[in-house]
């Protein structure tokens, strides 16, 4: 979706090919959009110009900001999505977007020639004949349900697999993997007693995922929280048997961070409960999600399981759960722009790149939607850098380091977190939005705006000074914090954790400075760099550092069989692996610091040499 | 981390063909005469080169490296088809071998002569000799050591003491770096719960106890204080130590460096200021290689100490990290002396009281060890303590100073201890523990003081309650600091830990 958006947006002719229309949107698993790091992505998703953010804010039955007390950098939102409205928004706007055909269809194969693509066959015969394609999968190549001891081909319960693109990307060149996903059952929530559970609010925020609207706060419903029992744990270790994790009917890799209670049994027995979080798809429907509760296992032990858990004892079963294994593509094959590196105008997004998750998705459909369609005009591809975006994380990560579970994106795995936060999302990222055609250039000029007015705040505070005033350090002591007796700035006091800048801007107004007046999310910006000045220095300074390598390209055909020092694991993965830059050569599993300053060494003298030819020919 | 599931079938991503690695050959046993010598050699080429050279005494050429890691009994054969040495050959296949090479080893008859004559064949045959150090360099680059060993392979061939090579072999079997592993690995468990409480903020996780993490980071600290504190001897071993040999002219400074160096030297030349432009002079003292810093001022003739002995003596007492200052043990400290240790790090000064012989004594005559103690003319006594109603304070300034060496560079007596003085000092009273970790390399030393920094950087954030996202940000920089010693990343780490540890899922 965001793809074809993205696409269709740029002026491309788009065509969206889906097995079922009715499907579009549709969430599979927990009806929800953001959580930490994730939420991240979907801000960025949207000061780039996607959907996704726009659409959630549009159908949400809950959100919260999480982390408040860990700092600005790892806070993010989370919202859990009415099921339907989500689907329905999101049909509104494909349907609205220009450019955007959608046409239903199972892509059969792909017409390959040349290493290049030049059109799709469908299964009703059709042909689309197209130099760009972004394949978009999901579950569904040679998908696979599994429940208890059952297993059929299924894209996801009740629908139908691809099952013949698979041979035609491999007959491409194209390595596919297999992984598995899981997810838990639902309940019917007319049949479940809150009363034993801990409700779960949301909250009243000021804003919404979008930087670009404030939609009006929407009514939101009550989440709830139990946990798991000794039957429950019971039940589940005297089913174990039939689990197709023990008999091995799950064959793919599975998350980590998402196991089956199954799983989680077995892992952390000395754990006696864990946690639910039951909670309701959507306003026009009883179907509540039993977040916790994953399990493939047969359906009659999943009824057990969910009776032996408090508040669940009558709970009806309305869907069971399920795992479902899928073919992915080795992430590895493609280029930082999500092309294939053998077959050119392939690009492909979300779990078929080995992922989990709507916003990794969203994330990488963006980005394969923009480079497809840049392809087309004949453009420089767009990358986005680790230093710029979670975006620009989470691909990297994916081509050069690869995946051995489906990944999820964690701010940890962000060595700029600090400054890839929630609040500067489209300070980072509108500007790129806006040149590529998919904001608007107002858009682009409200966040200028802000950056100016931050900047004009930042100024004012560095030039006030505060001389010691009874007043002032009367309020300074009820903070918390040590009054002055030598006159400082009102930039050193924003310095203190305990002074907030709505306080201080009323104690400069007292004491006779006129301070204007600012928005919130001006105050915000100018606060977070304030406390963090000292670090955030740290890390640009690093990225300075860093640039240098990280940007340094080695030339495509570069030939690491003539250079001595580096390691012979390092040698095969760089000969196989082909980074385009040191950055990315130098977090390859295998490749050490040391094997990156030979190879520095080696560009260098390459360089040189190259400089030496062209001034000799330049001469006379 | 595991292997990615990367088919090796794949016609595009294969591996294209390996590059030609030459095949190196050296003697491999320290020269000298044993009664085994050793003849190495590793690379593609061992095998076939040694099919050449080799003639088994049973059977055909074909035996060798039929079977890897066997001794095959035969001869050695020059280039018309002569019997070079009576041998036995070793083959060993790759990758079991110390280079993960094809490795052949020829076991000749000792003393230099054979070895060289069949290193002569394998050279003939086109084997390339090694450079120093060649084998282990190859063994790192094949993956068969660590960085931490691999550095401390140049260590061992730059060895110059024997206690120097010890403790570098040492290091080579592992030890910084199963240390500096262990202690990375105890603040990535930290990481992985400060981590895990913000990436799973929604999950079932125990709120942090943050005074329990400060005081892990903190433990993890002192261990790297210690390991920063054998820097210094880890220098000493490695480089050498700086050291000034000062005082005044004629108190015997050179004959003291001869004597230390027990052999006569060019340096007490009848010929003033002949040997003065050697730049460096080394010796070895209680296992310790002593670099002396201004030599040439050693030498100067007593005409030049007049205008610049003192001078050139307080630039050399700057830059050096041992001092030992010489004066005449008859004469006792003149002014000029204190003048000289004026400023002086006692710590790091030893005094040496030189042509002892020369003292009167009362009774027993030279033998070491009698008491000794400052008088208050700062002469020195022997005996029975004819002036010990002297009390330390008397002496100012020169109380810090540790009593001095009496030695005598003429008859050789206190030598001994002084060298034992030199060693205590160096190692700071500390017996050199060569079985501890020692940090080799300044670059070791640089990232240990990095990883140290942020490590403090860290407690004083969780004191303070800074908060979680800044806590981990000086955590994560010690991380990557000792992973840059030990050559291990530190996002598969960490999220393997917080899986491991936390029950993470919904």
């Amino acid at each position: 979706m965001e793809a074809a958006l993205a696409s269709a947006r740029m002026g491309r002719r788009t065509a969206l090919v889906t097995l079922s229309i009715d499907k579009i949107a549709l969430m599979p698993c927990n009806p929800a959009v953001g959580g930490v790091g994730k939420g991240q992505l979907t801000r960025e998703i949207d000061a780039l110009g996607g959907e996704q953010g726009r659409n959630i804010d549009k159908s949400y039955i809950q959100i919260k900001m999480l982390n408040t007390s860990k700092g600005p950098a790892v806070r993010a939102l989370r919202a859990q999505a009415d099921k339907r409205l989500y689907e329905d928004s999101m049909k509104v706007v494909l349907a609205a977007t220009p450019n955007l055909e959608i046409v239903e269809g199972e892509v059969v194969g792909v017409d390959v020639s040349r290493e290049t693509v030049r059109g799709l066959w469908l299964n009703d015969g059709r042909y689309l004949a197209t130099r760009t394609f972004v394949l978009a999968s999901g579950t569904f190549l040679r998908g696979k349900v599994i429940v208890g001891g059952c297993s059929y081909p299924a894209g996801r319960v009740g629908e139908l697999p691809a099952t013949h693109l698979s041979r035609s990307l491999e007959e491409a060149g194209i390595v596919l993997g297999r992984f598995q996903s899981a997810t838990p059952p639902r309940v019917d929530g007319r049949t479940i007693d809150r009363g034993k559970m801990i409700v779960q609010p949301g909250e009243e925020l000021p804003a919404g995922f979008s930087h670009w609207q404030t939609p009006a706060p929407r009514a939101q419903l009550l989440c709830y929280l139990t946990y798991t029992s000794a039957t429950t744990h019971q039940t589940v270790s005297e089913h174990l048997y039939l689990s197709p994790l023990k008999s091995g009917t799950v064959s793919g890799k599975g998350p980590r961070y998402c196991p089956s209670i199954d799983r989680k049994i077995i892992n952390f027995p000395e754990k006696d409960r864990h946690p639910v979080f039951v909670e309701p798809e959507g306003a026009t429907t009883h179907e509540v999600y039993l977040q916790g509760l994953t399990t493939s296992l047969p359906v009659h032990v999943q009824e057990l399981i969910i009776s032996a858990t408090p508040g669940l004892e009558r709970a009806r079963l309305i869907r069971p759960g399920y795992a479902v294994e899928y073919d992915y593509l080795i992430p590895e094959q493609l280029t930082l722009w999500l092309e294939s590196k053998t077959v050119s105008g392939l690009f492909s997004a979300g779990q078929v790149n080995g992922t989990s998750g709507y916003e990794e998705a969203a994330a990488q459909g963006l980005i394969a939607g923009i480079n497809a369609a840049l392809a087309a005009r004949g453009e420089e591809p767009f990358i986005l850098g680790r230093d710029q975006a979670y975006i620009g994380v989470l691909i990297d990560d994916l081509v050069t380091k690869g995946v051995d579970e489906p990944y999820r994106m964690f701010t940890s795995r962000a060595e700029y977190r600090l400054l890839l936060r929630h609040d500067n999302a489209d300070e980072r990222l509108a500007e790129f939005g806006q040149r590529l055609g998919l904001l608007e250039p107002a858009q682009l000029r409200a966040v200028e705006n802000r950056r100016n007015q931050v900047a004009e705040l930042q100024a004012f505070l560095e030039s006030t000074t505060l001389r010691d005033d009874a007043q002032l350090n009367s309020e300074l002591e009820t903070m918390g914090t040590s009054p002055i007796s030598e006159p400082q700035t009102a930039a050193q006091l924003l310095r203190r954790p305990q002074v907030a800048l709505p306080d201080l801007l009323r104690m400069l107004e007292a004491t006779g400075h006129s301070t204007g007046r600012y928005d919130e999310k001006v105050l915000e910006q100018v606060e977070i760099r304030a406390r963090y000045d000292g670090y955030i220095q740290r890390q640009l300074s690093e990225i300075r550092r860093q640039r240098a390598t990280e940007h340094r390209a080695i030339p495509p055909g570069f030939s690491y069989d003539s250079i001595e020092g580096i390691t012979v694991e390092a040698r095969d993965k760089l000969t196989r692996l082909r980074p385009a830059t040191l950055g990315q050569a130098s977090r390859i599993a295998g490749v050490s610091p040391a094997d990156i300053s030979v190879l520095l060494l080696h560009l260098h003298r390459a360089d040189s040499e190259a400089a030496g030819i062209s001034a000799t020919v330049s001469r006379p | 981390m595991a292997p990615r599931a990367i088919p090796t079938s794949e016609p595009h991503m294969e591996t294209s063909q390996k590059p030609t690695v030459e095949t190196i050959a050296a003697i491999s046993t320290a020269g000298g005469a044993g009664a085994i010598g050793i003849v190495r050699m590793s690379g593609p080429q061992a095998v076939p080169i040694a099919k050449q050279v080799f003639r088994p005494i049973r059977g055909g050429a074909d035996r060798v490296g039929a079977e890897s890691h066997r001794l095959l009994y035969g001869h050695i054969v020059g280039a018309a088809g002569e019997y070079v040495d009576e041998v036995l050959l070793a083959v060993m296949r790759a990758p079991a071998t110390y280079t993960r090479e094809d490795v052949v080893e020829v076991h000749c008859h000792g003393g230099p002569a054979a070895q060289r004559a069949v290193l002569a064949i394998l050279l003939q045959k086109g084997a390339r000799p090694a450079e120093p150090g060649e084998f282990t360099k190859r063994a790192f680059l094949n993956g068969r050591i660590d960085l931490t060993q691999a550095e401390s392979v140049s260590s061992v061939i730059r060895a110059r003491t024997t206690t120097a090579l010890r403790a570098a072999v040492r290091q080579l079997e592992g030890g910084l770096g199963d240390r500096l592993r262990d202690l990375r690995r105890q603040l990535v468990s930290v990481l992985a719960e400060l981590e895990a409480g913000i990436d799973f903020s929604e999950e079932d996780i125990d709120d942090l106890d943050r005074e329990g993490l400060a005081s892990r980071v903190a433990r993890v600290c002192r261990q790297l204080e210690g390991l920063l504190a054998t820097a210094f001897t880890a220098r000493a071993l490695e480089e050498g130590v700086r050291t000034a040999i000062v005082g005044r002219p004629n108190v015997g400074k050179s004959s003291l460096l001869n004597a230390l160096l027990m052999r006569e030297r060019a340096i007490v030349s009848e010929i003033p200021g002949t040997t003065r432009d050697t730049i460096e002079e080394t010796l070895e003292c209680g296992g310790i290689l002593l670099r002396l810093v201004d030599t040439a001022g050693l030498r100067e003739g007593r005409d030049h100490v007049e205008v610049l002995g003192i001078e050139r003596s307080r630039a050399a007492l700057d830059s050096a990290d041992l001092i030992l200052a010489v004066f005449d043990a008859a004469e006792g400290l003149s002014g000029e002396d204190r003048h000289l240790l004026d400023g002086v790090d006692p710590a790091r000064t030893i005094l040496v009281a030189n042509k002892i012989d020369l003292v009167p004594t009362r009774g027993d005559g030279l033998a070491g060890g009698e008491a000794a103690w400052w008088g208050k003319s700062g002469r020195l006594s022997r005996g029975d303590g004819a002036n010990s109603a002297d009390s330390p304070e008397d002496l100012g300034e020169l109380s810090q100073f540790a009593p001095p060496i009496l030695v005598s560079a003429t008859t050789g007596h206190g030598i001994d201890e002084l060298r034992d003085a030199v060693s205590q000092l160096v190692l700071e009273g500390k017996d050199l523990d060569l079985e501890e970790p020692l940090l080799a390399t300044e670059r070791q030393r640089r990232l240990t003081e990095e990883a140290h920094r942020h490590g403090e950087q860290t407690v004083r954030a969780l004191e303070e309650g800074l908060p979680d996202e800044l806590v981990s940000e000086d955590l994560r920089a010690a991380i990557v600091a000792l992973g840059a010693i030990t050559g291990e990343s530190i996002v598969p780490d960490l999220i393997d830990e917080i899986f491991t540890r936390f029950c993470i899922g919904k």
